[in-house]
């Protein structure tokens, strides 16, 4: 019995011992290595990612993700827009963390004019950066756990993504493209009851609906089974690849550019960087759920030391002044009509300026030549890079944690493929 | 420094540093808007990216740019931003190409290079030499040209859309409803560089086209026509004091010169009338006044009868 020639499997001595009937079959020589492709239209592709796997049996030999299928030109576009007129488009690019995009550009565009921004619109932007960490890590929380088997507590975090987004709506008017962010400031004031519903959300409601949802989650045996040691990246690798954000922090470096490089009001926040251990799927999730609580914390303090005061600069030669002042001053009038149809001229010269965005490390490139045009605005996203080590992530993984991988890097196409 | 940017402090032994690490492969080193750009020799930039990565630490590379300027001879620069997260600083290395020379690729010292190269050559068409994998990355499989850049129109050359007769996708060249405007905000008192129209035969002033207001005078060049202003008397002023100053010939006909016997009758007209009405007005002083204005209407009472 032993005699029994045995199957080359790769990677598998399961057969080892059994006899196996050798003879070749045309099953038996097609199936060794096959391709197959993942979306572009998957639900747990999150938006249309297309990838070519070659499998060996349920094994990932290689990856080739394909993206680019959302590419909408927004670089192109945003060199024939006024500055301002190019702030919408940052909104869509992630479109799950809209504020957060805004940040960059915003930030970019007063640092090549050196504008100074009044403190309460500073407060104010951090508040609402926070906010959007919030509402992004709701809904790539949410997404995640559903990637791998679980449904309610996406459900009870959409609820939470949903108050995010009216909080939004109350300031800004839009629900999720809010361009409240602009050269100079913010683009108005917000209700005071908002800033108190804001505050009473933060201490009751979310701690209490989070913290349930997570509860669910994160000591369940069937979601640590498919996410703890899934996509192990050493800080080497995490380094190597230009990861940021959550994924580097998973991987155990403790690098925030809130912390490193703080801009607008952080330099004077208190918060903690979460880290991982080991630089699995799950770190990554875990980093998230407690940057959550962080987040939490950074929008109490906002809401404790907020200044009042004016919401954007007052250098009518970049932020145009308010209706009301419009319609009764001649110079308003001049100014608003200026800046509205030319824009205003942002001096020669280029800066990068990333923020730390709730995916990670957020950069604008701006170009400026001297006119009322960026003269090149090159985005940094950070999936870009994150979906091109997806290859070396799940190199020897099965298929099924493709999904899990994929949640936990985080990825939105709008802006990935810009 | 009043922005709210990311703050990075400035590391003023760099240049040493850099002056010293790179040699002759750093052609500039300039810090401006508080960041630090190198322009390196495109031929030694993956040396260079080694020797940044081991010996100055910047682990990290970030972002690969590319920028198109047509008016250089090299007329794409590759931009590179690296990261040090010890030293907390930030790194742009420059490298400027054309359309056929190829920039080393930097794949072998960052894998996340792959992509970055690929996008890059995907909008610019620049090469990369010794990227394993150099096809397009963000347009559409079998696309055609460069769309970033400054000469590919925004709007491209081919559209696709769904056709319902051939129940596919067909690709068309674009064709445009309305054209797309692109204002023009450029001052012509500083620095547009075309001829308004209607200027066309005005532009003698000898200057380059493209400097925009023409230079103020010099104060000698002031001093001077002030002073030949001041020399040479002015001329006669013109006066009017005969008729035949002003210009205008002898009478063409003696007797249109007279007022004519019409014009006359009708002034006179004009004057009895207006003794008419004042004479009207007085016998009648009310006829125009407005009615006696009617009594209120007495809102009806519920059920009157």
């Amino acid at each position: 019995m032993t005699d029994a020639p045995q199957v080359k499997h790769h990677g598998s001595d399961m057969f080892e011992g059994y006899p196996v009937d050798t003879a070749d079959t045309a099953g038996d020589q097609a199936v060794t290595n096959y391709t197959i492709n993942f979306g572009p239209q998957h639900p747990a592709a999150h938006g249309v990612l297309r990838m070519v796997m070659e499998l060996d049996g349920e094994i990932i030999e290689r990856v080739d993700p394909h993206v680019g299928l959302l590419h909408r030109g927004t670089e192109k576009l945003i060199e024939y827009k006024t500055y301002l007129q190019a702030l919408p488009y940052f909104d869509r690019l992630d479109y799950c963390s809209p504020l957060g995009m805004e940040h960059s550009y915003v930030l970019a565009i007063e640092k090549l004019l050196d504008l100074e921004v009044p403190e309460r619109a500073q407060y104010l932007r951090t508040l609402f950066a926070e906010l959007t960490r919030i509402c992004n890590h709701m809904l790539n929380i949410g997404s995640h756990v559903m990637d791998v088997g679980a449904m309610t507590p996406n459900l009870w975090v959409f609820e939470l993504r949903e108050d995010c987004l009216n909080f939004f709506e109350r300031a800004s008017g839009a629900r999720m493209h809010s361009a409240y962010f602009r050269p100079g400031g913010v683009h108005q004031d917000v209700p005071e009851r908002l800033l108190y519903d804001i505050g009473e959300w933060c201490e009751k409601r979310l701690p209490k609906l989070f913290g349930d949802a997570m509860s669910l989650v994160i000591d369940n045996r069937i979601f640590k089974q498919r996410n703890v040691d899934i996509a192990t990246v050493s800080k080497e690798d995490a380094l190597a690849w230009g990861f940021s954000g959550p994924m580097i922090r998973g991987s155990g470096i403790a690098w925030d550019l809130r912390k490193s490089q703080p801009y607008d009001a952080y330099a004077k926040m208190e918060f903690d960087i979460p880290v991982g251990t080991r630089g699995d799927c799950y770190d990554r999730f875990m980093v998230r759920v407690q940057e959550v609580y962080q987040s939490a914390r950074i929008i109490l303090q906002c809401l404790r030391d907020m200044p009042t005061g004016p919401i954007a600069s007052l250098d009518r030669k970049v932020v145009p002044p308010k209706r009301g002042e419009m319609k009764q001053s001649m110079e308003s009038l001049i100014h608003h009509f200026k800046l509205y149809t030319e824009g205003f001229h942002v001096p020669a010269g280029e800066v990068y300026v990333a923020t730390e965005s709730p995916k990670g490390e957020f950069g604008v490139y701006l170009v400026s030549d001297g006119t009322n045009k960026p003269y090149r605005c090159k985005i940094r996203p950070t999936a870009f890079s994150h979906l091109q080590a997806m290859d070396m992530m799940s190199k020897g993984h099965m298929l099924a944690d493709t999904t899990a991988i994929i949640g936990a890097i985080d990825v939105v196409f709008g802006e990935c493929d810009r | 420094m009043a922005h709210s940017a990311p703050l990075v402090a400035p590391l003023p032994s760099l240049a040493a540093a850099l002056e010293k690490l790179l040699g002759s492969d750093l052609l500039a080193h300039d810090f401006a808007a508080d960041e630090d750009s190198i322009t390196v020799a495109r031929e030694a930039v993956a040396g260079v990216m080694v020797a940044l990565r081991d010996s100055l630490e910047y682990q990290q590379l970030m972002e690969i740019a590319g920028v198109d300027y047509p008016d250089r001879a090299e007329r794409f620069e590759v931009v590179y931003h690296l990261l040090s997260v010890t030293k907390n600083h930030r790194l742009r290395v420059r490298v400027s190409t054309d359309e056929a020379t190829p920039v080393p690729s930097i794949v072998p010292v960052w894998p996340v290079a792959g992509w970055l190269e690929r996008e890059v050559f995907d909008m610019y068409g620049v090469l990369f030499a010794g990227n394993p994998d150099l096809r397009r990355i963000l347009t559409d499989y079998g696309f055609q040209g460069h769309p970033q850049r400054k000469d590919f129109p925004l709007t491209g050359y081919i559209e696709l859309r769904y056709s319902e007769e051939d129940k596919r996708v067909v690709y068309e060249p674009v064709k445009l409803a309305q054209d797309f405007r692109n204002f023009d905000f450029l001052s012509p008192w500083e620095g547009a560089d075309y001829v308004l129209p209607g200027d066309e035969k005005a532009g003698g002033t000898g200057e380059a086209p493209g400097k925009g207001a023409p230079t103020p005078m010099t104060s000698k060049e002031v001093k001077a026509a002030d002073d030949k202003a001041k020399a040479s008397p002015p001329p006669t002023p013109k006066t009017t004091e005969k008729p035949a100053d002003t210009g205008a010939g002898n009478k063409a006909n003696k007797e249109a010169a007279k007022p004519s016997k019409d014009g006359a009758k009708a002034k006179a007209d004009g004057e009895s009338k207006t003794a008419a009405t004042k004479k009207a007005e007085k016998a009648a002083p009310k006829a125009k006044a407005p009615a006696k204005p009617r009594a209120q209407r007495k809102p009806k009472t519920g059920g009157d009868a």
